[in-house]
């Protein structure tokens, strides 16, 4: 749809006025509708996005018993609602404490991803390091078979197959 | 190392060179890190931000990071400090006007900083002029490698390195690029790139991050998916595919404005260089948006040849810092940042009100562009 006032650019704002019962509509593109004073934000911080998700959506202790307490860090004392305050945790133990929660919100915020890929730190144990890598492997490959890029999915699987069989490590470091 | 003995000059990755860097200013990677022992900042104490802050300074001080670094306390230095180290991109907005204990280690040569008790504990950021996001990548991992040997990150098997917000949780990497796009804003045409970017789950912001306008056509550009995705793929993508797209959009677009839209374009260029030769009272936001169109018309004389009536006027102005030469890049990203708020202040000695910092700002531009050739 084009917009309504330059006639060039695609509209991207469709207003809706109900003003004594008459129902008017809007498309404009957004630097028209800058003009005509109407302000957009044309990125909204993710963070903003998040509190505004969490608003909405109850935490599931809440949505099971609405008279229970909500649960509480026992390492940091945070709480949901704390989070949708200040959008950001207390402790790195939250992701775990509240994971069912903040499930839904990672995978919104990260287009559906739900598990790491990428650099370990070296001190990681080598078993968890090589479980990192076949899940990162294994996402790869979906996205090698959906594109239907076969010989580079073969060439993954291979990949996942020969780390699955390898030696185990010692598992020496901690984190 | 004091803050004036680097505010009378730009950074090096700001003077115009790089590849790519007509349209390319600066590419630049910061990670998020949590030390594992911790809480996030929003449940520490004084004390304990203290702690974090000490301990992760005191590694970073001894660490061997292939340049000369200096330290700021960010919470113990004064406003105009702070406005300054973020105008030069060293600092974010949020470390320079946080809360509590913080401070920052800083490359001499600008091209790397760790904010200590940012929104995380520590953000490390490398940076450099045009498309270089490899090379920043690889300068970024080796300073967290040797980091890593020294303290325990905050790392989850299924979410990676923990960070205070969700939405950095992962990788905990954010690749940006600083794009100088004036030929798509004439033309009409920054709504696709926006919708563009969008569609690739890209961010798109202004100057200086979060929150700010696109003032004189600059837009930064940066991954928001940081779980799921590795950093190499995430650099790749931007550096292979991406960026080079965008770079020739607004290469088009700078085409089309020499073949069809001369007078749009000499327009443009003829009234910013007729104002800033002229003005007497400059607005830092209509200095960016003036000095944007004059680096337009440079680059597109040096890259792509051009000489329309506009462009050839301008190319007759001498270069104050290099006399034997017609204005260069170089200089017109001295003006830009030389004349943001705090530069100007730090740079005269003494806090201006907004009047004067204008006049301030108008008189060095004009005394750099007053010195034609005859």
């Amino acid at each position: 749809m084009q917009c309504q006032i330059c006639n060039s650019n695609e509209a991207t704002i469709h207003l809706t006025e109900i003003s004594d019962g008459v129902r008017t509509e809007m498309h404009l593109c957004e630097s028209c509708a800058a003009e005509q004073g109407i302000a957009i934000k044309s990125q909204i911080p993710l963070n903003e996005l998040l509190i505004n998700l969490l608003a909405v959506q109850p935490g599931d202790d809440e949505m099971l018993d609405p008279s229970k307490k909500e649960t509480v860090c026992p390492h940091c004392g945070f709480t949901l609602d704390q989070f949708r305050k200040e959008a950001v945790l207390g402790c790195p133990k939250d992701y775990e404490v509240f994971e069912k929660s903040l499930l839904p919100l990672i995978e919104k915020a990260h287009d559906g991803h739900t598990s790491h890929c990428g650099k370990i730190p070296t001190k990681v144990p080598t078993d968890t390091k090589k479980q990192i890598e076949i899940t990162g492997l294994r996402q790869q490959l979906d996205a090698a078979v959906l594109a239907e890029q076969y010989e580079r999915a073969a060439e993954l699987r291979d990949k996942i197959e020969h780390l699955s069989r390898g030696p185990k490590g010692t598992g020496e470091h901690t984190l | 190392m004091k803050l004036t003995d680097i505010s009378n000059n730009i950074n090096e990755w700001f003077n115009g060179t790089g590849p790519l860097a007509d349209i390319v200013i600066s590419s630049r990677i910061r990670l998020a890190r949590n030390l594992a022992d911790y809480k996030f900042l929003s449940r520490c104490s004084n004390t304990e931000k203290t702690e974090i802050l000490e301990k992760l300074k005191d590694t970073l001080m001894t660490m061997n990071l292939g340049d000369r670094v200096f330290y700021i306390s960010i919470d113990k230095a004064p406003p105009l400090d702070r406005n300054c180290l973020v105008e030069r991109h060293l600092i974010s907005r949020h470390h320079a006007f946080g809360k509590g204990p913080r401070g920052a280690v800083i490359a001499e040569r600008e091209s790397f900083t760790a904010m200590i008790n940012e929104e995380d504990h520590l953000r490390l950021q490398v940076l450099r002029g045009g498309l270089q996001l490899s090379a920043c990548a690889e300068h970024i991992n080796r300073i967290d490698d040797m980091l890593e040997k020294k303290v325990d990150y905050a790392f989850s098997p299924r979410y990676g390195y923990l960070t205070a917000c969700p939405t950095n949780v992962g990788t905990g990497i954010r690749v940006s690029v600083m794009l100088h796009l004036p030929a798509l804003k004439m033309t009409n045409q920054t709504e696709k790139f926006f919708n563009a970017a969008r569609a690739m789950n890209l961010a798109v912001r202004g100057l200086f991050g979060e929150g700010t306008d696109a003032a004189g056509d600059f837009y930064q550009l940066s991954n928001q998916v940081t779980l799921g995705i590795c950093e190499a793929e995430i650099i790749q993508q931007l550096e292979k595919t991406i960026i080079p797209e965008i770079v020739e959009y607004e290469n088009q677009a700078r085409r089309q404005l020499l073949a069809k839209d001369t007078d749009i374009l000499d327009d443009k260029i003829s009234r910013a260089m007729a104002l800033l030769k002229n003005a007497h009272l400059i607005s830092s936001q209509e200095a960016l948006f003036l000095l944007s169109h004059l680096r337009l018309g440079i680059n597109m004389h040096d890259r792509m040849g051009a000489s329309t009536p506009a462009i050839e006027q301008l190319c007759k102005l001498t270069d104050t810092a290099d006399k034997t030469g017609c204005l260069s890049i170089s200089t017109i990203n001295r003006l830009f940042m030389l004349t943001l708020p705090a530069h100007l202040q730090i740079n005269y000695g003494k806090e201006l009100d907004p009047t004067h910092r204008d006049a301030l700002r108008a008189q060095i531009i004009r005394q750099a562009l007053n010195q034609e050739n005859s």
